[in-house]
Parts: structure tokens; C-alpha cells; sequence
């Protein structure tokens, strides 16, 4: 361990939670924006700062675009009444929003987001058992709900951290499963080397089609995405796990939320879709020039964005499903297709070696 | 610089984060079940999963990193979970603070006693030089040494497993018959 490690490692770390908080912050104006497109409406198009009114063609142009709705929507959440419902349980209601929060930035550390900038190595922690490390940082993330839920000492967050609580352990055997047939391919839980793999042999999709239906439609669920936002339903629940909440402690619900869409989009991308690699213009090499490694973490950016859009699009146009047809998903054709899954790449495995 | 350099390098952080972890694991486990601030049955819950994880920090101080990433997938992620389900499900009120019986007092410490006996034991025959485990394809390795050396026990933990299922399968749907 010598210095250079831990100074890049800090810069690395503010960068990458920078970033991801604009992701975030931008994604919720995406979301307005494509709902708005899909349903005829026009979406935000009012929010300026006043002296926007001065820039000529500019001005009108961004605040059409509503870039300045997330700005209005954040100063929002900061300065909006913290209220505190009586009889709550204080702890955990305090404690509930910060647990959601945690996990879901923590998941993005082991992610290669680019190959290298010079000497450095794009990716903040480049653990050995990286995928492992995303599932068990993910599953507690549920903890944060069924808190919320239990913590507000009220029926609807209550059934909706019980869902959760159910929903997530259901769905997360079958994101577990859906990604063994990869590492069965690769044989290695580094996902900078999986990387490298499909660098070498095109992309694991094409490997393994049905673990990557199984671990988007997991990864949906995992996410308290529609159409599994049973956890919060607005119609049944008010709004779930976070009825009671308001303020920054409601945003951080939000936030945990869209940093969790970040980072699945991100193993999404990682897992099944090269990275940061693209099969021409060598981009599919560790990068020798500066130029290349900035190019190959934007490739990385706008794979993981085309996701993110598909998260979002997903949202708008499916309806809810059931309770028992989410459990009947999860657990009578996800479970046994990830393991028919499992053991098809073993034999084609075996019969190839 | 150059003596803090010494210091990370002579494995005194690792030392620090040792007896953090160590504090932490018994601090919380002994919260679990005796905590003078709240009988909540959740509390006692959500301390076990915090012994869990201060568990896996132990772990990752051995290097073991596969059995710190299962540690926190399998009992933090999916049997606490599992167990908070229950008893929310349950709704179980504040426990009541009951007398200490004699006899339950004596089974307990003669039992800790025995456990206790078993981890002297086997600490003083440990070897003080042992090497440390090696870093690089530790989860092959570890997959390899189950499947070859140990395929006997390996087998019968998954025998017992299944009967334990089945075991539950048959409890919770006797009714229907």
C-alpha cells in the first residue's frame, strides 16, 4: 500500500459518486420526459434560474429541455418540513433512509467503468470475487425498506416492507442462478477479467441469451421497479414503505432507488455487454493513449444510459403485476429456467472441452 | 511519511481493524441477546445481522474473500431477511423480562463452558508460523478442495439440507391432505 493508491483511490471515488449523483439527478428528469413523450404530454419545460431570461436562444432552448428541473427539485427536497410522524419508531425511521442509500453506492466500487487512464486502472476496487460482492452489497439493500416499513408504525408501509422483504429474496436466487452459466463461461468472478473475456470471444450475450432475460427481469424486481413496484404501489399501498416520509429522507429513498438502477444498468452492461469494450477501432484493447481511455468510459456511459432509458421506458408502458403472479414468476419459471439454464452451458461446456 | 509508511506496511492497520471488527462482532452478539436498552425481537434481528457483517470483516482480514462476500450474501442478505419476515409476520410484542431460572443458568454456563474448553483447546495446538493463505484463485481452489477432498461431508450437509426441506414442505402442508 503506498500513497499514490490511496490518493488516486479518494480521486477515483469522488469522481465516481459524482458522477453517479448526476446520473441520478438527470435520469429523473429523463423519467418526466419519456413518460410525458410516451403519454402525449409535454413534460417540464418551465423551470429556469431568473437570469436565464437575459441569455438569447440559449436560454429558452434549455429551459425547454427542463435541464434546470432537477436543480428546482433537489433545492425542493433540502428545504421542505422534516416531519417526523408520532409514534414512530425514531431509530429506525431515521436509520431506514440511510441504510437504502448505502448499499446502492456501494455496489458501483468493484464496476470497470473504462479500461485506463495512464498507469491507473479505471475501476475503484478490482476484487477477485466482484460479482459475489455486488450480490451481497445488493441484498442488503432491502433492509432499508422492510426498516421503513416497520419503522413507521402504520399498515400500508408495513404490507409494503413485507413484500419487499419477500420479493427480493425471491428474485434474488434467480439473479444468482441466471449468472452462474457466465462464470461457468469465463471462469473467473473478477469482472474486469470477464471483461477481457468478451473482449477476446464477442459479447456473453450472445453465450447466454436466457441469463441475460433472467437477470434484467431480476434486476427489475430488485430494484422496486415497475412492473414489480409492489413494495410501494401507489394504487393499493399510498405509496408503500415511504408513505410517512417527507423531505430529504423521502429523497433518499429516490436516490437509493436510481443509484440502484445505475448499478444494475451497470452489470448489465458489464456482465453481458463488453464493458467498455466495442469490436472495432481497437477500442476493444486496454487503452494506450489518454484519448482512448476517455473514449472507452464513454462508451461504457452510454451503454449503461441505453439501459437506464430501457428501465424507464419499461416503466411507462407495462402494467403491475400481481402479487401471486410475481411470486408464481419468480419462483415456478425463472428458478427452474436459470437451472435448465445451468445445466445446458455445463454439458455444451463439457462436450466442447 | 516514512514511519506512517512503516506502520501500513508492518500490518498495523491491519491490527487496528482486527480488534475493531473483534470488539464489534462480540459487542453486537452480546446485544443480540441481552440488551438492556430494547426487547424488540426486530433489534435483537437487526444486531445479528451487524454481527454478521463485522463476521466477514474478519474474514476479509484472513484474505478469505469468497467466504466474506457468502458470509454477507447468504446469512446478512437472505436468512435475516428471512427472519425479520417472521417476525413481522408474527408481530411479536417486547418481550417481557422474566426471572432467570437455576437450572437454565446452570446449562447455560455449563455449555458455554464446554464450547469455551473446545476453542482453548484447539487455539493452543495451532502452529504460529502456519503461512498465510494464498490470494490468487482462492475461490478455484476452495471449489476444488470440496469437490475432491472433502466430497464425502460436502455431500452429506447437502443430503441434510434436502431432508430439512422436505421436512418443511411435509409440516407446511399437512392440512391439505
Amino acid at each position: 500500500m503506498d500513497w499514490n493508491f490511496i490518493i488516486f483511490s479518494l480521486v477515483k471515488i469522488a469522481i465516481v459518486v459524482g458522477v453517479v449523483q448526476g446520473i441520478v439527478a438527470y435520469s429523473v428528469l429523463a423519467e418526466r420526459k419519456i413518460s410525458a413523450w410516451i403519454q402525449d404530454r409535454v413534460g417540464p419545460n418551465r423551470t429556469a434560474p431568473p437570469f436565464m431570461k437575459f441569455v438569447p436562444v440559449l436560454g429558452p432552448f434549455l429551459t425547454r429541455l427542463g435541464i434546470f428541473q432537477p436543480l428546482a427539485d433537489g433545492l425542493k427536497f433540502l428545504v421542505k418540513e422534516d416531519f417526523t410522524p408520532a409514534g414512530v419508531k425514531k431509530i429506525y425511521f431515521w436509520l431506514a433512509p440511510a441504510v437504502s442509500v448505502i448499499p446502492a453506492m456501494l455496489t458501483v466500487a468493484v464496476i470497470p467503468f473504462g479500461s485506463n487512464l495512464g498507469a491507473q486502472k479505471m475501476v475503484i476496487a478490482d476484487l477477485n470475487v466482484g460479482i459475489l460482492y455486488t450480490f451481497g452489497i445488493v441484498s442488503m439493500g432491502v433492509y432499508g425498506i422492510v426498516l421503513a416499513g416497520y419503522a413507521a408504525n402504520s399498515k400500508y408501509p408495513f404490507f409494503g416492507g413485507i413484500r419487499s422483504s419477500a420479493q427480493m429474496i425471491s428474485y434474488e436466487i434467480s439473479m444468482g442462478m441466471s449468472v452462474i452459466p457466465v462464470l461457468l463461461i469465463v471462469g473467473n468472478l473478477n469482472l474486469g477479467q470477464i471483461i477481457g473475456w468478451q473482449s477476446g470471444h464477442g459479447w456473453l450475450v450472445a453465450y447466454a441469451p436466457l441469463s441475460f432475460i433472467i437477470f434484467m427481469v431480476a434486476s427489475f424486481a430488485e430494484t422496486n421497479r415497475t412492473p414489480f413496484d409492489l413494495p410501494e404501489a401507489e394504487t393499493e399501498l399510498v405509496g408503500g414503505y415511504h408513505t410517512e416520509y417527507s423531505s430529504m429522507k423521502f429523497a433518499l429513498f429516490f436516490l437509493a432507488e436510481y443509484s440502484n438502477m445505475v448499478a444494475s444498468s451497470a452489470m448489465m452492461v458489464t456482465l453481458f455487454f463488453g464493458g467498455w469494450t466495442l469490436p472495432f477501432w481497437g477500442l476493444d484493447q486496454p487503452a494506450q493513449s489518454l484519448a482512448m481511455g476517455v473514449l472507452q468510459i464513454f462508451v461504457f456511459l452510454a451503454k449503461m444510459l441505453f439501459f437506464m432509458v430501457v428501465f424507464i421506458w419499461v416503466r411507462w408502458m407495462f402494467p403491475r403485476f400481481r402479487y401471486d403472479q410475481l411470486m408464481d414468476l419468480g419462483w415456478r419459471t425463472f428458478l427452474p429456467l436459470a437451472l435448465v439454464n445451468i445445466l445446458i452451458t455445463a454439458v455444451w461446456l463439457w462436450l466442447r472441452s | 511519511m516514512e514511519q506512517i509508511n512503516n506502520l501500513v506496511n508492518g500490518g498495523a492497520v491491519e491490527d487496528v481493524l482486527f480488534y475493531v471488527f473483534a470488539a464489534l462482532t462480540l459487542l453486537c452478539a452480546i446485544l443480540v441477546v441481552a440488551n438492556p436498552f430494547s426487547r424488540s425481537p426486530v433489534t435483537s434481528a437487526m444486531f445479528l445481522v451487524l454481527t454478521i457483517i463485522s463476521m466477514s470483516g474478519l474474514f476479509l482480514l484472513l484474505h478469505a474473500f469468497f467466504l466474506a462476500a457468502v458470509q454477507i450474501l447468504v446469512y446478512a442478505g437472505a436468512v435475516m431477511v428471512l427472519f425479520l419476515f417472521v417476525i413481522m409476520l408474527l408481530d411479536l410484542k417486547e418481550e417481557a423480562r422474566r426471572k432467570i431460572k437455576f437450572f437454565g443458568l446452570a446449562a447455560g454456563l455449563v455449555s458455554v463452558g464446554i464450547v469455551f474448553s473446545i476453542f482453548v483447546k484447539s487455539l493452543a495446538s495451532l502452529q504460529p508460523e502456519a503461512a498465510g493463505p494464498a490470494l490468487e484463485g482462492e475461490t478455484y481452489a476452495l471449489g476444488k478442495l470440496l469437490f475432491t477432498q472433502y466430497t464425502l461431508p460436502f455431500e452429506i450437509v447437502s443430503v441434510l439440507l434436502l431432508v430439512a426441506m422436505i421436512g418443511v414442505i411435509l409440516l407446511s402442508k399437512r392440512k391439505l391432505e
